[in-house]
C-alpha cells in the first residue's frame, strides 16, 4: 500500500466510527436517563428506539437556518466549526489498540490536553456572534469554568503520565499490563476521582452545567443556533465528553487490557469508555447544579491544590519505587 | 430599612458596566408567566422591576356578573395549581355573610381536599424548584419526575371524587357538591401512605446532596420584620420564624378538631422554607388520616337537591374570610348586596402578595439564585394576576 | 389586645373614627387621618401583617378604600376603610408605613384610578400601559371595548 493512502484512510476511518458512537451515545444516555426516570426513552422509532438518533439527525438536517439579525456573521457561523474541530481532532492521538491508531504522538497526552482547551475559542464565538445577552453571560461562564477546571484536569492527568513515565498514550497504556493506574494504592483512586470531577467540569456536564443552565440562561451560549450547526454544536459537546472518557478509559483503566484473546482489545477499550461515560450520566441526572461562584470556589480553592498535593505525591512515590534518575 | 424601596430600578450606565436582561415571560423557570426586568453588574443582580400582568383576567368584575352558584367553578382558575383553596375561600365568604349552616360531614370533606390538594401542591413545588436549580436536563428532572408521578396519584383521588383533574368545582355554598365514592377511602388511605414513605425518600436524596444544600443555604434570606411588612403568607412567613398558621389562629370549618403541628423554622432561606414545606406534607397527611378515621354520616350540604344548583341570594353585608392555602393566606373580601350577585369581591391571593417581596430580597443575589428564590417563593400566576 | 380593647384605644386616639358592630374590626376613618391611623395601628395596637389594600366602589357616593393588617401574635385583624366622598380619587399612601401596600395601590391605581399621594412608583401593575380606563369601577361596563380587542 501507497505510504501516502494510511494517513488518509485510518482518519477517515476513525473519524466515521467515532461519529458513529458519538451519535449512538446520545440514544444510550437518553435510554438511562429515562430509566432512572421510571420511563422508557425513546422507545417508537425503530425497535427500542434504535433509530432516533437517525431520526433527529434527519430532522435537524431539516430544519431552517435563523440567524439573528444583528449578529456578527462570520464569527456566528465560523463559532460551530471551529467548536467542533478540537473535539473530533483529539481522536487523533488515542489509540485504540497497540498499532492502531491515526497518529500516536510522542507527546500525546499532551497534544490532547491541548487541543481539547481549544473549543473555549469556538464557545465564546458562539456566545459573542449571537447578540444575545443570554449567550453573552453564558459565554463568560464559560470561559471562568472552562479554563479554571482545565488546570485540575491537566495535573489530574499528569500523574498516569508519571507513573508511566511517558507521554505517549500507548506508553501509558503499555504500563497498565500489571496494574491498572485506578486500582495504584491511594494516588491512583485520589487521581482518578480528581480526573472526573474535573471532567465534568471540563464539558459542562451537571452539577457544573451553569453554562447552559437551562432553567436559567435557556441552552446558553447555543441559544440562537437551530438546524445543522446546532447539529454540530451538539456532536462537538457530546465527541468532547467520549473522547475524554476514552482518554479516562486509557490513562487509569487500562485501556484494552482485558481477558481474551488480543483482538478483543479494542472492544474491551470501548466498554471501559462506555463505563466512564455512564458514570457522568449517572451524575448528571442525578444532582442539581451550584452557582458558578460555588464552582470557581470549588475549582481553585479546593481541587487545584488537591491535584498539586497530588502531583508533588506522585512524584516522590515514582522516585522512591524506581530509584533516582529514572 | 427606613425609606421604602422602588420597584423600578433607576439605571445608571455611568461608571460600572451594568447589563439590563429580561427573564421574560417566556422562560423555563418563570414559573408561568412573569418578565423579571434584571439589572446586572457581571453575575450579581443589582435591580430588579417586576412586571407582571399576563395573565389577567378581571376575576373580580367576573364575579360581579356570576351567581355564588356559578362562580366556584371559576375561582379554582386563580390558584389553579391549588384550585381547592380558592374555592373555599370564596364559599365561605358567601356563607359568612348570609349566616349558611355546612353540615359537620360537608365540612370535614372539605379538610379532605384541601389537605389533599395541599400535598399535591408541594409536589409540584418541589419538582418545579428542582428542575429549576438542576435544569430541565439534569438531575432536577429526575426529582420532577418523581413528584409528578406521586402528584398524579392524589389527582386520580380527585377524579374519581369530582370528575376532574385540575379545576374543580367542588365547594358550593352550603356544603359540597358530591360525596365520597364507595373505596374512595381506602384508595385515599394507601395513597397517602405510599406518599408519605416517597417523601422520606426524596429528603435523603436531597438533604444528603451538598450540592442542594449549597444552593439552598443562605439564599434569599427574608428577616421576619419584611416578612410582615410586605404581607407574605404560609411557609414563607413561617420559614421566617413566625408562628402563625390560619387553621391554628382563627380555625374554619372544623380544623380544631384535628391534631397537627405547625412547622416553623427562623432561618428565613431558601432551606428554611423547604424544610417548612417538607414538613407540612406529614403533617397533612395526619390530618387527612384522621378525618378518614372520623367521617361523621349526615348531608353534604345545607342546600340539598335542586337548591344546590338555584341561585342564593346573601343579604346586605361584608365578609373577608381566609384560608390557609399551600401558598398562604388566600382570602376572599366579599360585599353582597341583597342579590344573587357579589356587588364587589376582592382577591387576597397569596402569590401576589408573595411575589412582592421579590425586588426586596433580590438584589445582591447571583442571577442563579433569582432561579432558586423564584422556585422556593412559588409564584402561581393565576393567583398573582388573577 | 383584644378587640375591645383595640376598639377603645381606637375610640380615644380617633374622635372621628366609626368603629363598625360585630366580631370583626372594621374601622371607618376619615381621609385626612388615614395615614395617621395607620401609623397608629402599626405601633400602638401591634398590626405589623399588612394583609391587603383595596376599594369599592359606591357608585354615587364614591369610592371607598379599604386596607386590612393583622396582629399576627394576638389574632386581632383590623379592616381600616376610608370614604373618598364622591367624584374623589385622591388618598394618601400606606407604603411610607407599610412596605407591601406598594403593590397592593398599584393595583387600586390600575384598577379604579385612586391616586395616592406620597406612592413612589405608582403606575399600572395589571394592565398594559396603554390600557385606557379603570375596569373596576361600576361606571366600566363589562363589555367596554378597548381596541384593538373588539
Amino acid at each position: 500500500m501507497p505510504a501516502w493512502i494510511t494517513p488518509i484512510i485510518a482518519p477517515f476511518i476513525v473519524l466515521n466510527v467515532v461519529i458513529g458512537i458519538v451519535t449512538y451515545v446520545t440514544l444510550l444516555e437518553r435510554k438511562f436517563a429515562a430509566r432512572m426516570q421510571s420511563r422508557i426513552g425513546p422507545y417508537r422509532v425503530g425497535p427500542h428506539g434504535l433509530l432516533q438518533p437517525i431520526a433527529d439527525a434527519l430532522k435537524l438536517m431539516m430544519k431552517e437556518d435563523v440567524v439573528p439579525t444583528r449578529a456578527d456573521r462570520r464569527v456566528f457561523n465560523l463559532a460551530p466549526i471551529v467548536f467542533l474541530i478540537p473535539c473530533m481532532l483529539i481522536f487523533a492521538t488515542i489509540p485504540f489498540a497497540p498499532g492502531l491508531g491515526v497518529a500516536d504522538l510522542n507527546i500525546g497526552i499532551l497534544f490532547f490536553l491541548a487541543v481539547s482547551s481549544m473549543e473555549i475559542v469556538g464557545l465564546f464565538m458562539a456566545g459573542w456572534g449571537s447578540n444575545n445577552k443570554y449567550a453573552l453571560l453564558s459565554a463568560m461562564r464559560a470561559v471562568n469554568q472552562i479554563i479554571s477546571y482545565d488546570l485540575p484536569f491537566i495535573f489530574a492527568a499528569l500523574v498516569p503520565v508519571m507513573l508511566a513515565g511517558s507521554l505517549k498514550l500507548s506508553d501509558i497504556a503499555a504500563a497498565q499490563s500489571g496494574l491498572w493506574f485506578v486500582f495504584y494504592p491511594v494516588i491512583g483512586q485520589l487521581a482518578f476521582a480528581a480526573f472526573v470531577v474535573s471532567t465534568l467540569a471540563a464539558e459542562n456536564r451537571v452539577p457544573f452545567d451553569i453554562l447552559e443552565a437551562e432553567s436559567e440562561l435557556v441552552a446558553g451560549f447555543r441559544v440562537e443556533y437551530s438546524g445543522m450547526k446546532f447539529a454540530l454544536i451538539q456532536l462537538g459537546e457530546y465527541a468532547h465528553i467520549v473522547g475524554t472518557s476514552f482518554l479516562g478509559a486509557l490513562l487509569f483503566l487500562g485501556a484494552w487490557a482485558g481477558p481474551g484473546p488480543a483482538w478483543l482489545g479494542p472492544l474491551w477499550f470501548l466498554l471501559k469508555a462506555m463505563f466512564l461515560f455512564l458514570l457522568v450520566t449517572w451524575i448528571r441526572w442525578s444532582f442539581v447544579r451550584i452557582r458558578v461562584d460555588q464552582i470557581l470556589a470549588l475549582s481553585w480553592k479546593v481541587l487545584l491544590p488537591a491535584t498539586l498535593a497530588l502531583l508533588v505525591a506522585t512524584s516522590i512515590v515514582v522516585v522512591w519505587r524506581h530509584g533516582a534518575g529514572v | 430599612m427606613a425609606t421604602p424601596t422602588l420597584s423600578r430600578v433607576e439605571l445608571d450606565y455611568s461608571g460600572g458596566e451594568r447589563l439590563t436582561m429580561n427573564m421574560g415571560p417566556q422562560h423555563p423557570s418563570a414559573h408561568g408567566v412573569f418578565r423579571a426586568i434584571l439589572t446586572l453588574e457581571g453575575e450579581t443582580v443589582v435591580g430588579v422591576d417586576a412586571v407582571i400582568g399576563y395573565l389577567h383576567r378581571c376575576h373580580e368584575k367576573l364575579s360581579e356578573t356570576l351567581t355564588y352558584a356559578q362562580y366556584p367553578s371559576i375561582a379554582s382558575k386563580t390558584d389553579y395549581v391549588a384550585a381547592m383553596t380558592s374555592e373555599f375561600a370564596y364559599v365561605m365568604a358567601a356563607e359568612e355573610i348570609g349566616k349558611i349552616e355546612v353540615p359537620k360531614r360537608a365540612q370535614y370533606l372539605r379538610i379532605v381536599t384541601a389537605e389533599l390538594q395541599r400535598v399535591a401542591s408541594h409536589l409540584l413545588w418541589l419538582g418545579t424548584w428542582c428542575m429549576d436549580m438542576g435544569g430541565a436536563l439534569g438531575g432536577g428532572a429526575t426529582i420532577f419526575l418523581y413528584c409528578i408521578r406521586e402528584r398524579e396519584l392524589i389527582l386520580d383521588l380527585f377524579e374519581s371524587l369530582v370528575g376532574a383533574r385540575l379545576l374543580y368545582g367542588f365547594y358550593q355554598v352550603g356544603g359540597v357538591r358530591y360525596d365520597i365514592p364507595s373505596g374512595w377511602a381506602q384508595s385515599c388511605r394507601q395513597t397517602i401512605d405510599l406518599i408519605e414513605q416517597r417523601i422520606g425518600e426524596y429528603e435523603g436524596l436531597l438533604e444528603q446532596n451538598p450540592f442542594f444544600m449549597a444552593r439552598a443555604h443562605g439564599v434569599g434570606v427574608i428577616s421576619r420584620e419584611l416578612a410582615e411588612d410586605v404581607g407574605i403568607a404560609g411557609p414563607l412567613l413561617r420559614g421566617s420564624n413566625v408562628n402563625f398558621d390560619l387553621r391554628r389562629a382563627a380555625p374554619y370549618s372544623s380544623y380544631e378538631d384535628f391534631k397537627f403541628a405547625v412547622p416553623v423554622e427562623a432561618a428565613g432561606d431558601c432551606f428554611a422554607r423547604y424544610r417548612v414545606r417538607m414538613a407540612e406534607f406529614r403533617e397533612s397527611i395526619r390530618i387527612v388520616r384522621q378525618v378518614l378515621d372520623g367521617l361523621p354520616e349526615g348531608a353534604i350540604s345545607s342546600r340539598p337537591g335542586l337548591k344546590s344548583v338555584a341561585q342564593v341570594r346573601i343579604p346586605k353585608g361584608e365578609a373577608y374570610s381566609r384560608v390557609e392555602g399551600p401558598r398562604g393566606e388566600v382570602g376572599c373580601y366579599l360585599v353582597a348586596d341583597g342579590s344573587a350577585k357579589p356587588y364587589r369581591m376582592k382577591w387576597r391571593g397569596a402569590s401576589f402578595s408573595n411575589l412582592a417581596v421579590l425586588p426586596h430580597i433580590i438584589p445582591g443575589h447571583k442571577v442563579a439564585d433569582v432561579v432558586a428564590i423564584m422556585g422556593s417563593v412559588d409564584p402561581v400566576f393565576g393567583e398573582v394576576d388573577r | 389586645m383584644t378587640r375591645d380593647q383595640a376598639a377603645t384605644l381606637i375610640a380615644e386616639h380617633f374622635a372621628g373614627a366609626q368603629v363598625q358592630a360585630g366580631a370583626a374590626l372594621a374601622v371607618t376613618v376619615p381621609v385626612e387621618q388615614w395615614q395617621s391611623f395607620a401609623r397608629f395601628v402599626k405601633d400602638t395596637l401591634g398590626c405589623h401583617f399588612f394583609s391587603f389594600s383595596s376599594a369599592v366602589d359606591w357608585k354615587e357616593q364614591g369610592l371607598e378604600v379599604i386596607a386590612r393588617v393583622d396582629n399576627l401574635d394576638d389574632g386581632l385583624g383590623v379592616l381600616m376603610k376610608t370614604r373618598l366622598g364622591p367624584g374623589v380619587s385622591e388618598c394618601p399612601s400606606l407604603v411610607p408605613v407599610y412596605r407591601g401596600a406598594n403593590w397592593m395601590e398599584r393595583e387600586c391605581y390600575d384598577m379604579f384610578g385612586i391616586r395616592f399621594d406620597g406612592h413612589p412608583d405608582l403606575r399600572r401593575i395589571l394592565l398594559g400601559d396603554d390600557w385606557q380606563g379603570h375596569p373596576l369601577l361600576k361606571s366600566y361596563a363589562v363589555d367596554t371595548p378597548y381596541p384593538p380587542y373588539r
